[in-house]
């Protein structure tokens, strides 16, 4: 029986905890997802606009148990792009905060629990769902692009068995959330520990904001996970002094952390007696495709691991040849029961099956060491993770020449550098395109360059700009 | 520059901000900016200002612009 769907197993137990230690329990988690899907008829798309709540979570939970379709969003998401994708996607429903902007033109409400309500918007005659879709994720949510990930009900229920099966996950664990419900990590935290009947302390503080920390004491958390940002943070506040008596195992995922802070927290974990786990996933593979045993945390630090039980991993060459001599960089490949039906770019999309059939060229490159410990190299595409989001060069090249402005991007993780050229106020066009893609902007470099450098076909010439 | 002047200056670089906000209203999460990746921004700068290095708990609390006030006097930087 799949997590959601078996809710009822864990009864009286708590599932979801809130900053008001409101406990929700397993059996009224149910009931309010029940409440939601009774109005879900006849599988409709159902856009939820997503916080670390209870209410939240049963509106999500609510979807799949009714065999609605959910596309889970941010709520942070601008008034424009909602209304971008709902004109794209026509859903018959959206789930989202009573106070939430777009509430006020998305309908009729239907239901309403605390602070959320079901709307009915009132779209009719969009493409059926396919039969094996289940839900939607976003990719790149920070550009505006509409593409989504179409995950099914075994791409769901298996990558939580894997996940809960390498952690652990007992029902005494109480993770704390500290990632954004919708995005693919965040998320696999919350199916993961569902599976397992444990006690979720469900917040959207960050780890700067006392409160945090009061209610990771108060209710005594078990594991958090983080970005590499949130490292950086968790560094800089000092977590090897910090006495967490509770905390038992960490893990990290949304990009890849320095060899030297991953050894750094790797070592600092150990004396702590806590495990230590790095892992790597796509929202393209539901969630997670490896994870490095705490125990070689450090002596493989730097790594992605092994796959995911179920999974595997291979290496290709440039032209689709399998690598395999150690330490040889070639496309990182992943073949499991959680590799996602394919994409979306519109509503006539979602009637699509499964066009992956279980394989997925990452889009990463890697190397496989004789150990067969995995090493993230470097990417294929254009794409970089700023705090974790991914964030898509040619994408934001092209909302820059929306905005008049011919530009190279490029940079690392955390740190987008845009080549302008012109006479560029190079200060209000960070202000500006930050703003758009709702990134702090001291993410965001903008550097004036004389011309931007191009090959002989007219392309531009990425490695020829000033580092 | 006077500390008072340095320490506002901080604000309106690391938050984008005029001067004339900067008041005991002024609030970790008022400005989109002044979230937690602008938050480790203004720890950073003001220790560069002011040659000091903060404890975990002073990053934490540093909840507001006059909250920072009371914070940096522990560390003999006089606002």
């Amino acid at each position: 029986m799949s997590f959601f769907d078996a809710l009822d197993l864990h009864g009286d137990a708590p599932a979801v905890i809130s900053e008001q230690d409101a406990v929700v329990t397993y059996a009224e988690l149910a009931r309010a997802a029940d409440a939601v899907g009774a109005h879900l008829v006849g599988r409709p798309l159902v856009f939820v606009v997503c916080e670390n709540s209870a209410a939240s979570i049963s509106g999500y939970l609510g979807c799949l148990r009714a065999r609605a379709v959910p596309l889970l969003l941010g709520r942070s998401i601008t008034p424009e792009s909602l209304a971008s994708l709902v004109s794209l996607y026509q859903p018959e429903f959206l789930w989202l905060p009573t106070e939430h902007p777009a509430r006020a033109t998305a309908g009729a409400d239907v239901h309403r629990d605390g602070p959320y309500a079901l709307v009915r918007t009132g779209a009719t005659g969009g493409a059926p769902l396919h039969d094996e879709l289940a839900m939607l994720l976003t990719t790149s949510g920070t550009t505006g692009s509409p593409m989504l990930v179409r995950l099914s009900r075994e791409n769901i229920t298996s990558n939580a068995a894997a996940i809960a099966s390498y952690l652990g996950i007992t029902d005494a664990e109480r993770p704390i959330t500290t990632l954004p419900m919708h995005y693919t990590y965040g998320l696999s935290i919350i199916n993961s520990h569902l599976l397992r009947g444990s006690a979720i302390l469900a917040t959207d503080r960050a780890v700067i904001d006392r409160g945090f920390w009061q209610m990771l004491t108060r209710h005594g958390a078990t594991s958090l996970g983080g970005v590499p940002y949130t490292y950086e943070m968790l560094k800089r506040l000092g977590f090897a002094k910090m006495e967490l008596p509770t905390l038992r195992t960490i893990t990290q995922a949304g990009g890849k952390l320095s060899p030297a802070l991953a050894r750094e927290f790797a070592t600092v974990c150990e004396a702590k007696g806590i495990r230590f786990v790095v892992m790597y996933g796509q929202s393209e593979a539901t969630a997670r495709m490896s994870y490095l045993p705490s125990e070689r945390a450090i002596d493989k630090a730097g790594s992605i691991g092994i796959a995911i039980p179920e999974g595997m991993f291979w290496l290709e060459d440039a032209s689709g040849q399998p690598v395999t001599a150690a330490d040889t960089e070639g496309e990182l490949v992943y073949r499991g029961p959680n590799v996602s039906l394919g994409y979306s770019g519109s509503r006539a999309d979602l009637a699509k099956g499964d066009e992956n059939k279980g394989t997925l060229r990452t889009g990463d490159l890697a190397t496989r060491d004789a150990d067969g410990f995995y090493y993230i190299t470097g990417r294929k595409k254009r794409f970089l993770k700023l705090f974790g989001n991914r964030v898509n060069l040619d994408d934001v090249e092209r909302l820059l020449s929306d905005m008049g402005h011919a530009c190279a991007c490029a940079g690392r993780d955390d740190h987008l550098v845009i080549y302008a050229t012109g006479d560029v106020d190079t200060i209000a066009l960070r202000a500006s395109i930050s703003a758009q893609m709702s990134i702090h902007p001291s993410a965001v470099t903008v550097r004036t360059i004389a011309q931007l450098p191009r090959s002989e076909s007219g392309k531009l010439l990425y490695s020829a700009l000033p580092q | 520059m006077t500390n008072r002047e340095k320490y506002e200056q901080v604000f309106v670089d690391s938050f984008a901000v005029d001067k004339g906000v900067l008041s005991e209203t002024f609030t970790y999460q008022c400005v989109p900016t002044w979230d937690s990746v602008g938050h480790m921004g203004l720890i950073a700068a003001l220790e560069e200002a002011f040659e000091i290095q903060m404890e975990m708990d002073d990053i934490i609390d540093f909840s507001s612009f006059t909250k920072g006030i009371e914070t940096l006097a522990k560390y003999n930087v006089a606002i």
